[in-house]
């Protein structure tokens, strides 16, 4: 085993017995990302300073710190100082930030090393990564197929070894989808668990940042670091962090009562979830079928909020400051922010954001009463496998159709994770563990768990 | 209902590409087609939801925070044009009264 394909985990045991060192494991990173990133385009900006950050690692020694010498990739729409961030828009092509994203703070001061910052839809605007104005990363497994987004690089990156953990940020599913789609591990914390101080923002009400991770036991470690109270993020939980990477083990599923949402059980992936579904049910726990309301409706809730608040968000890019001016948006930004400066101008108001929040109410008092009920539930996080390229331009409302299995639990600000459990057409498809707000710890307990029975995530394409 | 896309792209200042405006209507056109659909749930009595969290009124010291401010080097860093150590801005008043 070549030391880029290790886990967070195994690399800080390595390290701590001095088997390697940071600049052979940060090396080892950087020889997959020129031997694969031509093909795959995960990275738009690379650190060319890790080498030397890694050598002053190796000098002054192992602190202890949990993620010192480790390398990771993250998402080009967090801010980091010194090195460029464009969130794969044009309009930021030359912007080099004057601070940092507190994630990506929280990073370096746990003895992280950055290798680069990974490709996104433009603005996270999409679920494909296709609507980046860089090009689209491609998926790992399959080179004519899309990676998912809007996380897509970080995603590609994780799956394809050229990092040990990557960042990525969700609104609706831009963390889950793509680390479905590309057979990586993804988890997306309660809203307002992890700051979005320094987060190019998409949709501020649902924006969480999260890891993508090669297991469960990374994602919990990971999160662990970045989650917490911060005061330049008022929309932060003052609750304290209750993610123990450390008790993990010995999850028991007997007499636990899981649902399964009816609605959610679409498209050719519903196959494999009934195939999980047996994992839990032959280890004592009961999983009970449910209806919750459809789908459908939370992607007309989803589309109205996100665009609502996007041209809000995008309003302030004026090319004074930083960046470039606005003729250098490129289309699904315009069509977002027009399409929500109408649902929020006067006589519309009431129609479309107004109702589309009252229906926001509707999903959460639902999930309220079933997780009174239910410890928490299982469904696919996608309806199929990756699509090919291309298939992001065939519709207007693409991102909002390939999440429609996540966005309810974004609107509502739950927590959940996906993990690998099988493969169709040689994709893989990811199954979707999701709790009540604050439920962290217990969501990564039984996805660990499920990784404890299971292979799916180890795995790994062949490039 | 029918959105007036130009009127809308100088609202928000979005200056359109040839072509983009009738792609843009169509989008827009199966867009609110899609989200009418909400219409079909009673929420006469329902309040909206807007921090979901439910958190409300966060407030913090009124106080400078140091640590995070810039220098007027740092915040003039990223501009394309600056004068005399402040940022150009474009002209928006005309000359007549």
């Amino acid at each position: 085993m070549r030391l880029n394909q290790l886990t967070v985990i195994e690399a800080r045991a390595g390290l701590k017995a001095k088997k390697f060192s940071v600049v052979e494991l940060a090396t080892a990173c950087l020889v997959q990302i020129k031997a694969v990133d031509k093909k795959l385009h995960a990275f738009l900006t690379l650190n060319d300073r890790i080498l030397d950050q890694a050598k002053k690692l190796d000098q002054s020694g192992d602190d202890g710190r949990p993620l010192w010498g480790i390398p990771f990739a993250i998402k080009d729409n967090f801010l980091t100082e010194g090195l460029r961030t464009t969130a794969s828009a044009k309009v930021l092509d030359n912007f080099v930030p004057q601070y940092s994203a507190t994630v990506y703070k929280k990073l370096i001061e746990a003895g992280a090393l950055c290798l680069g910052k990974t490709n996104m839809d433009a603005w996270a605007h999409g679920s494909s990564t296709e609507t980046s104005d860089y090009g689209s990363t491609l998926n790992p497994w399959n080179t004519k197929y899309l990676p998912g987004g809007s996380s897509g690089g970080s995603a590609a990156a994780v799956a394809a070894d050229m990092c040990l953990f990557g960042i990525g940020s969700e609104t609706a599913g831009s963390v889950r989808q793509p680390a479905a789609w590309c057979g990586v591990t993804g988890f997306k914390p309660t809203y307002g668990r992890v700051s979005r101080y320094g987060v190019v923002a998409m949709a501020s009400s649902t924006d969480s940042p999260g890891p993508l991770t090669k297991t469960v036991a990374d994602a919990a470690l990971i999160t662990k670091i970045i989650a917490g109270h911060d005061v330049y993020d008022a929309t932060t939980s003052p609750r304290p962090v209750e993610i123990n990477p450390n008790s993990l083990q010995g999850e028991n599923l007997k007499g636990k009562i899981i649902a399964l949402p009816k609605e959610y059980l679409i498209g050719e992936a519903s196959g494999l979830i009934l195939e999980a579904v047996k994992v839990f049910e032959s280890a004592g726990a009961q999983v009970k079928p449910v209806t919750l309301m459809d789908p459908q409706f939370t992607i007309a809730v989803y589309t109205i909020i996100q665009r609502c608040e996007v041209s809000s968000n995008l309003a302030r890019y004026d090319g004074i400051r930083f960046g470039h001016d606005r003729s250098s948006f490129s289309y699904e930004a315009k069509n977002r922010s027009l399409l929500g400066a109408f649902s929020l101008s006067t006589g519309y108001f009431d129609q479309y954001y107004k109702k589309a929040q009252q229906v926001r109410t509707m999903i959460i008092d639902e999930f309220d009463r079933l997780f009174k009920q239910f410890d928490f539930y299982l469904a696919p996080i996608s309806p199929g496998p990756a699509l090919p390229l291309g298939a992001s331009k065939t519709s207007a409302m693409f991102g909002e159709l390939q999440d429609v299995l996540v966005e309810p639990s974004s609107i509502a600000g739950l927590t959940g994770l996906s993990v690998p459990c099988g493969i169709i057409s040689g994709l893989p498809i990811g199954l979707q563990i999701t709790g009540a707000q604050f439920d962290e710890q217990k969501i990564l307990q039984v996805g660990h768990w499920y990784q404890q029975q299971t292979k799916w995530h180890l795995e790994k394409p062949k490039l | 209902m029918k959105v007036n896309v130009l009127h809308l792209a100088k609202l928000v200042n979005m200056p359109l590409k040839p072509g983009e405006s009738e792609k843009l209507q169509a989008g827009f056109d199966s867009t609110l087609k899609a989200v009418d659909e909400l219409k079909k749930l009673p929420t006469a009595k329902t309040k909206s939801t807007f921090q979901v969290t439910k958190l409300q009124n966060v407030w913090r010291e009124d106080i400078p925070q140091p640590e995070r401010g810039f220098t007027q080097k740092q915040a003039l860093s990223q501009a394309k044009k600056t004068y005399q150590g402040y940022f150009l801005v474009p002209r928006v008043i005309d000359d007549e009264a």
